[in-house]
């Protein structure tokens, strides 16, 4: 046991530690305050505490529990909401009333409730690392897969099915080593990736319903993106709309430093949004860590190694798991001011020197993989991490640090954002690296026409740019006819299809088949706009059509009446456009 | 909300005075010898005049503490001052004779009236809200001014800062939104906590003096740090403000409106601080944990689910050089649920309130808009709007190089609606109040300058229903 030798916010020195090794769990003062040591000199630790150090004094001890910060996996994850720590903010709740006291340790699964496990691998074979013993079915959504952990290997005396709680053993593993006991959980150190046996090439894409998002740049299932913004421009009800609506098994969403209220509208809306594939509520694959900007500052830097490894442990079920991480500029934050209370060396703009790499070394934890298991499953983790900038100024180390690494750009732009064009993705400015890779998903599964149609939108809009440019020197009516008519299939690609309001029941989710139908008939009207302007028809009768409303309108074509909607849409355009005579 | 015992810091048996400063820079004292100073612990200050001062242990180490003194250290020395340390951490005694009083930035009387006596004393650094248990909110609170309750919508429990620049009527803008915000049909117990950081008397006396004629001073409690004061006293100040809104919101089921102003002025003593103790700067000066230091104040807005009263928040900071990336507002930006932006430009013009209609933003509007709570057609207006006031501006910015001819008979129309959003939709009376359906009119009829098919942002059948039937010139 040591003592307390100095505090200074979340920081504290102990002396008297022995044995004590980097990155251990330490109990601080009377209160029991969770800590972990970040550095060590002689028998002097370092300690960056997960609560609040007021009243803590020289003198307290300080107890080392020689366990790494690690979080518990199991049956139980999926619905949860945790703090940085995975400490049950709902158990807390219970516990402590409607603010968080300090020094209250909860486990992080329920230990009482029990489970129906349901065994699949035979009693008396070998069992390799990751291997699968049976299931539990945790959410009507998601089998949870109970798993032999990557770092054990040996005969499978016993394996029963039946109803077990988290603390009964389930049954028992032979190993060189000795006899050991199998639970339906495992813990696993945050700060640690889980292993995997190889990294695939990424060729799925994410569907997240999202316009800009998955016809111009796509994330791929396993890929990294990040999503770069001033506040204000729409990166959390960005994160929120993917974490919602794209097709990922799981969804882990780690609310880093933000806004208390913001967790609230997750907890209050995800219950009662339906999957669009199964129609069961979407808290039923959800795992959320929360928190928030005025929780202690520590545990914020540990809140997305926390959510990091629940993804990878679904990962290693063979799930395609997506992590929102909102925002690691906030977790950076953390680093900082936990590195500037340690006196460290500060490199840029007072970020620790070592700020780079720990920003690749958590995206690098995605990916899509063959996990550590016999039969070789494959699972993902794609991470859409949020950076806040300061100022908007995408040269600060934490955007630059993420731009080195993450794949995908989704550059929010404050512009489109106060002229209320959301989501505020800039269609110039950001990029997608996966759109090869998934190119020949989209040709097999939804059109051999789409990689065409998407790269013809873009070299509209990139037209657009152009044009504006001229417009501003010379008016718009200086424009031929022809290009006013680019300017106006522009206009209709920017408003009727890039926008999207997260706010509307039938807008919020689009399925890729629509985006197909959408694009294509925007994309056709030009088109056929172009050919009549040849004839010598006036722009301004084109856009009288009624049909130019309608395709406007497609947006709020519900998915079931896809079809016969869209089929009729292009049947008008083709007439009414036609009927048109020249000049 | 604060712990209401003081079990969280052992108690130091007898308070021992130290008479061993060692040095004394700035605001802070390195008192040598003390065994076991708690972080955070109070302290108190007898200088060798007599007078007593307070101040708090910033760093606590073995045979060290550094204390941050609240107020000047002007007559202290290293000899004949002594430091006692309280064994306690800063608590406020509260109760319902606080309203109506006027306290200093510390929580002494500033009235002449008598000290708060209380059996109830809270910890005035609140623990942190537990997420799970808060309440989403999304009442809406009428202001009375179309340009926040049609376009920046504030709800109950919203915390929503004014972006503001010297010379800017913020003040007057705060006052009215005080005055006139209310629930719709709902005569609930209503109160303001006002805490001014580091503004100047005239300022103060214009508040006090506006809450004395709207009879609003009974239900308001101030806490007033003024230029002249110690500017230490403003890292407490908002503290005291908002323990005492938690109080009467939780304990009391009141619906409390708190304003801080000025926020610049509470950074600044925080970077004050900051640099005494030769931390690493941030941003312009400004200490690294500025971001998670003003959360602890943000965030305490709120509702509870379960409990009857809420707590929201109305910041107002002044920018410096009217630059929005100051680290400042950026930082408070990124906690708060939005912002109102106070322009210069619309100033100049003439229009008030001066509020810049895209920079600013309301996140929690959603929630609270719509049927049953404002109208059905609120949020396709309110984009619609938006929409048509951005593209108005850019063709204003146009029409200023290649002359209004150029423009496309459309474009004209659009120029046409900037002017009248910004002269009759954002332009009105500080004394005028309008209701959620005037200002919903207000926005309808400029929109319908528009042909229908420019209304992208509004549904068919809203159009149907609520657009004014002039006909509009195609």
């Amino acid at each position: 046991m040591g003592v307390v030798s100095r505090v200074s916010g979340p920081v504290v020195i102990a002396e008297g530690l022995e044995g004590a090794k980097m990155f251990d769990v330490v109990r601080v003062g009377e209160l029991g305050l969770v800590g972990e040591i970040i550095r060590l000199v002689g028998e002097t630790a370092t300690v960056q505490v997960y609560e609040d150090t007021t009243g803590v004094r020289p003198g307290d001890k300080v107890d080392n529990t020689g366990q790494a910060l690690s979080v518990e996996l199991g049956p139980g994850l999926l619905t949860s909401i945790y703090d940085g720590v995975q400490r049950p903010l709902d158990v807390l709740k219970k516990n402590l009333g409607d603010f968080i006291t300090r020094g209250f340790v909860a486990p992080p699964l329920d230990e009482k409730k029990v489970w129906e496990f349901t065994a699949t691998a035979k009693a008396g074979g070998e069992v390799a690392p990751g291997a699968i013993l049976g299931t539990v079915q945790e959410t009507p959504l998601i089998a949870h897969r109970i798993m032999v952990p990557p770092n054990l290997r040996g005969t499978l005396t016993d394996l029963k099915s039946g109803a077990y709680t988290i603390r009964d053993p389930i049954g028992t593993l032979t190993t060189p080593s000795g006899k050991v006991p199998l639970f339906l959980s495992q813990k696993w150190v945050v700060r640690v990736p889980r292993p995997v046996q190889q990294k695939l090439a990424p060729g799925i894409p994410l569907i997240t319903g999202q316009r800009v998002v998955d016809t111009f740049y796509p994330v791929a299932k396993g890929g990294t993106a990040c999503i770069p913004g001033p506040f204000g421009s729409g990166k959390t009800v960005t994160q929120q709309q993917l974490a919602k609506w794209s097709d990922a098994d799981v969804v882990v969403y780690v609310g880093c430093g933000e806004r208390g209220n913001e967790m609230t509208e997750v907890l209050a809306t995800f219950p009662h949004l339906q999957d669009p594939k199964s129609g069961r509520p979407l808290m039923e694959r959800t795992i959320l860590i929360a928190n928030t900007s005025n929780m202690p500052v520590a545990a914020r830097e540990a809140s997305v190694y926390t959510g990091i490894t629940i993804a990878e442990y679904y990962r290693d079920m063979g799930y395609d798991v997506a992590l929102m991480a909102d925002s690691t500029s906030r977790w950076a934050e953390a680093m900082r001011e936990i590195s500037g209370r340690l006196e460290e060396m500060p490199g840029e703009e007072g970020y620790p020197a070592y700020l780079g790499r720990r920003i690749a070394e958590f995206y690098e934890r995605a990916g899509r993989v063959v996990t550590v298991s016999p039969e070789g499953r494959t699972g993902s983790v794609t991470v859409v991490g949020a950076v806040s900038p300061p100022g908007g100024d995408f040269s600060e180390p934490v955007s630059q640090n993420t731009l080195r690494v993450a794949r995908v750009f989704w550059a929010l732009d404050a512009s489109l954002a106060s002229r209320r064009h959301f989501p505020s993705i800039n269609w110039l400015q950001s990029y997608s690296l996966y759109v090869g890779d998934i190119e020949p998903w989209y040709r097999q599964e939804l059109s051999k026409e789409w990689v065409g149609l998407r790269q013809k939108a873009l070299e509209i809009l990139q037209k657009e740019s152009e044009l504006q440019e001229i417009v501003q020197l010379v008016g718009v009516d200086a424009l031929p006819e022809r290009e006013k008519g680019i300017l106006d299939v522009a206009r209709m690609l920017r408003e009727d299809y890039l926008q999207q309001s997260a706010y509307d029941d039938v807008d919020t989710y689009t399925s890729i088949k629509k985006q197909y139908r959408m694009l294509k008939a925007i994309l056709e009207f030009g088109d056929k706009e172009q050919e009549a302007i040849g004839r010598g028809t006036s722009l301004a009768e084109i856009q009288k059509l009624p049909v130019r409303q309608k395709i406007s309108r497609g947006k709020w074509i519900p998915e079931k009446e896809l079809d016969t909607q869209f089929d009729a849409i292009e049947l008008e355009m083709s007439q009414s456009i036609a009927a048109l005579g020249g000049a | 909300m604060a712990a209401k015992s003081s079990k969280n810091v052992p108690n130091a048996d007898v308070p021992i005075d130290y008479r061993t400063i060692d040095r004394i820079a700035g605001p802070l004292l390195f008192v040598r010898d003390v065994a076991n100073a708690a972080y955070g612990e109070i302290v108190e200050i007898a200088l060798p005049d007599g007078t007593r001062r307070q101040g708090q242990v910033l760093d606590s180490r073995k045979g060290l503490a550094i204390v941050q003194v609240f107020g000047p250290t002007m007559g202290m020395n290293l000899t004949q001052t002594s430091v006692k340390f309280m064994g306690e951490v800063a608590r406020l005694p509260v109760s319902d004779e606080m309203l109506g009083r006027v306290f200093t930035g510390l929580g002494e009387p500033r009235d002449g009236g008598p000290r708060i006596v209380s059996e109830q004393s809270l910890e005035i650094v609140g623990n942190a809200m537990n997420p799970y248990s808060r309440e989403e909110p999304s009442e809406f609170i009428q202001t009375g001014l179309s340009n926040i309750d049609v376009m920046n919508t504030l709800v109950r429990g919203q915390k929503l800062p004014i972006f503001s620049g010297a010379g800017l009527p913020h003040n007057q803008l705060a006052a009215q939104i005080v005055r006139q915000a209310k629930l719709r049909n709902s005569t609930e117990n209503f109160a303001v906590v006002f805490a001014a950081m580091g503004i100047t008397s005239e300022e103060a006396n214009f508040f006090l003096k506006e809450f004395e004629t709207t009879g609003a001073l009974e239900r308001t409690v101030v806490f007033m740090n003024l230029s002249s004061d110690p500017s230490m006293e403003r890292v407490i100040t908002p503290r005291m403000a908002l323990t005492t809104a938690e109080f009467l919101a939780y304990e009391r089921d009141m619906h409390i409106l708190v304003v801080l102003t000025d926020m610049t002025n509470y950074c600044e003593a925080l970077r004050e601080i900051a640099s005494a103790r030769e931390e690493v700067p941030g941003r312009r000066g400004y200490p690294g944990y500025l971001y998670t230091d003003l959360a602890t104040l943000y965030e305490r807005a709120g509702k509870i689910q379960g409990r009857k009263g809420s707590i929201t928040q109305l910041p107002i900071l002044t920018m410096p050089a009217d630059d929005i990336t100051h680290p400042i507002p950026d930082l408070t930006g990124y906690i708060t649920e939005g912002q109102i932006v106070a322009s210069r430009d619309l100033q100049r013009r003439g229009v008030y309130p001066p509020i810049d209609v895209l920079t600013s933003l309301s996140r929690l509007m959603n929630q609270g808009i719509g049927k049953g709570r404002t109208r059905e057609d609120h949020r396709g207006v309110a984009d619609q709007l938006y929409a048509s006031y951005a593209t108005g501006k850019d063709q204003r910015a146009l029409s200023a190089i290649v002359g209004e001819e150029a423009l496309s008979a459309i474009d004209r129309v659009y120029l046409k609606i900037a002017e009248r959003f910004e002269s009759e939709f954002v332009n009105q009376r500080p004394d005028e109040d309008r209701t959620i359906d005037e200002s919903l009119a207000i926005g309808w009829d400029i929109l319908a300058d528009l042909p229908e098919s420019e209304l992208k942002r509004i549904k068919p059948e809203l159009i149907a229903k609520y657009r004014p039937q002039r006909a509009a010139k195609a």
